[in-house]
């Protein structure tokens, strides 16, 4: 009786203070989680705002190129940027691509798609422009990548990325390791031919996803290349 | 509790006798991976230093109450708070350096060299020795940084924080920016601070 009494009282006893010796955690844990859900309530509009701020700071060179931009800027001018959202069904599931439409005294100047995809290291995020028409790239920025640092982060540089401009939309661009020379190629940067193809081929996806529902879309009324400058 | 060293003796031994990377060896992942730049290697350094400091205080705080077989779960789970303040502060106010060090920001998490002062001082010592074993163990952990970051960069582009300091003629050498430029700096001047100190401690040192 007295060794069941003892067996009971040690079995009930770990038990409880098992919990009893986990409380530090479980205090520790809700405390830091409501500082960080307060964290994040605070910071995360901050962040997000970054993020928007720096589209749409990039929207007029993408759509108008850096001088235009930069002209239009000194005059005090500025772009009306309407953000939408457009859906694209895919086989299995439906992707979503923020595109940003820049207008110009009512016109029609070009769009900037935000996309994304996997890159070498890490997810690389795209700012894309592109003429009303979608048969020119106008622009391109890199918004986030992690590439490795002195081979493929160099697709941020302008060097790099200025080949994208005027490249045409209308067919797939391809990489080519050195000399490129016709216009549709894009040459690789030295020692992240996987970067350069990956940037290269979701612009080449985007640009397929987006053409009907942009260029068929209801804002596509004053349709016509002829506002390219 | 004598026999363990005073916050003088913690913040003096951080800095150099006792330094996280060159003595220690501890937290080698950023001090490779981040010191391209200098800038990237002070804002690292700053973020390290902020977690440690609170780890450190709040570990001290609560050293009374922690069961030994929980105590790492605790240290984990601190460590991890203060990380991620740091990454969304980083991100919400220094938007540019947070996506130049990517994941290098969660990364501190598993930081060695946070988790080691937990466990060695600040579990142990109260909340003050505690705070300054921190911020020397963070200037000893910036001043490696720094230190590999600057060479990295003088001899990579020819420039430190903007500022061109080698002669225009200078061919950049691109491999010190590149990861076996981390490398090879770290393990030249890990050297130099090794011979240093076999010189001058003669025979004390081990």
């Amino acid at each position: 009786m007295n060794v069941d009494d003892e067996k009971n009282k040690s079995a009930g006893g770990l038990k409880s203070s098992n919990l009893v010796q986990a409380w530090l955690v479980l205090v520790l844990a809700v405390g830091f989680g409501v500082s960080l859900a307060g964290v994040q309530l605070m910071l995360g509009p901050v962040i997000e705002g970054n993020k928007l701020n720096e589209t749409l700071e990039k929207v007029p060179e993408l759509v108008l190129g850096n001088l235009l931009a930069a002209k239009m800027a000194g005059e005090n001018q500025t772009l009306e940027i309407v953000p939408r959202q457009v859906t694209v069904e895919k086989p299995g599931r439906n992707k979503f691509y923020s595109v940003y439409e820049a207008r110009y005294q009512g016109d029609l100047k070009g769009w900037v798609v935000k996309t994304k995809g996997q890159g070498y290291a890490d997810t690389i995020e795209l700012l894309l422009g592109l003429s009303p028409d979608l048969h020119t790239i106008t622009g391109l920025f890199v918004l986030d990548q992690k590439e490795t640092p002195g081979l493929g982060n160099k697709i941020i540089t302008d060097a790099w990325r200025s080949q994208f401009v005027d490249a045409p939309a209308d067919r797939s661009l391809v990489v080519i390791k050195t000399g490129a020379s016709r216009p549709g190629e894009i040459d690789a940067v030295t020692g992240a031919t996987i970067s350069s193809k990956s940037v290269t081929a979701m612009i080449n996806t985007t640009v397929g996803d987006l053409r009907k529902p942009l260029t068929t879309g209801p804002s596509s009324a004053g349709k016509g290349g002829k506002n390219n400058g | 509790m004598a026999d363990l060293p005073t916050a003088t003796e913690r913040f003096i031994n951080g800095i150099l006798p006792e330094n996280p990377v060159y003595r220690q060896l501890l937290g080698l992942c950023p001090t490779l991976a981040v010191t391209n730049s200098l800038k990237a290697a002070i804002t690292m350094a700053g973020a390290v230093g902020f977690v440690l400091l609170c780890a450190n205080v709040i570990t001290s705080l609560i050293r009374n109450l922690l069961k030994p077989h929980l105590r790492i779960v605790v240290f984990t789970l601190t460590i991890a708070t203060f990380v991620t303040i740091a990454d969304r502060f980083l991100a919400a106010y220094l938007y540019q350096m947070s996506k130049t060090l990517g994941p290098y920001i969660p990364l501190i998490i598993v930081n060695c060299i946070i988790i080691c002062r937990c466990e060695v001082c600040a579990s142990k010592q109260s909340p003050l020795v505690a705070a300054t074993d921190a911020v020397g163990q963070s200037l000893g952990f910036g001043i490696a940084l720094s230190s590999i970051a600057a060479i990295r960069e003088i001899l990579g582009t020819g420039a430190l924080l903007g500022l061109r300091i080698m002669p225009a003629s200078w061919p950049d050498w691109v491999i010190m920016v590149l990861p076996p430029g981390a490398f090879l700096t770290f393990g030249l001047l890990l050297g130099t601070v090794n011979w240093i100190t076999a010189r001058r401690g003669g025979k004390k040192t081990a």
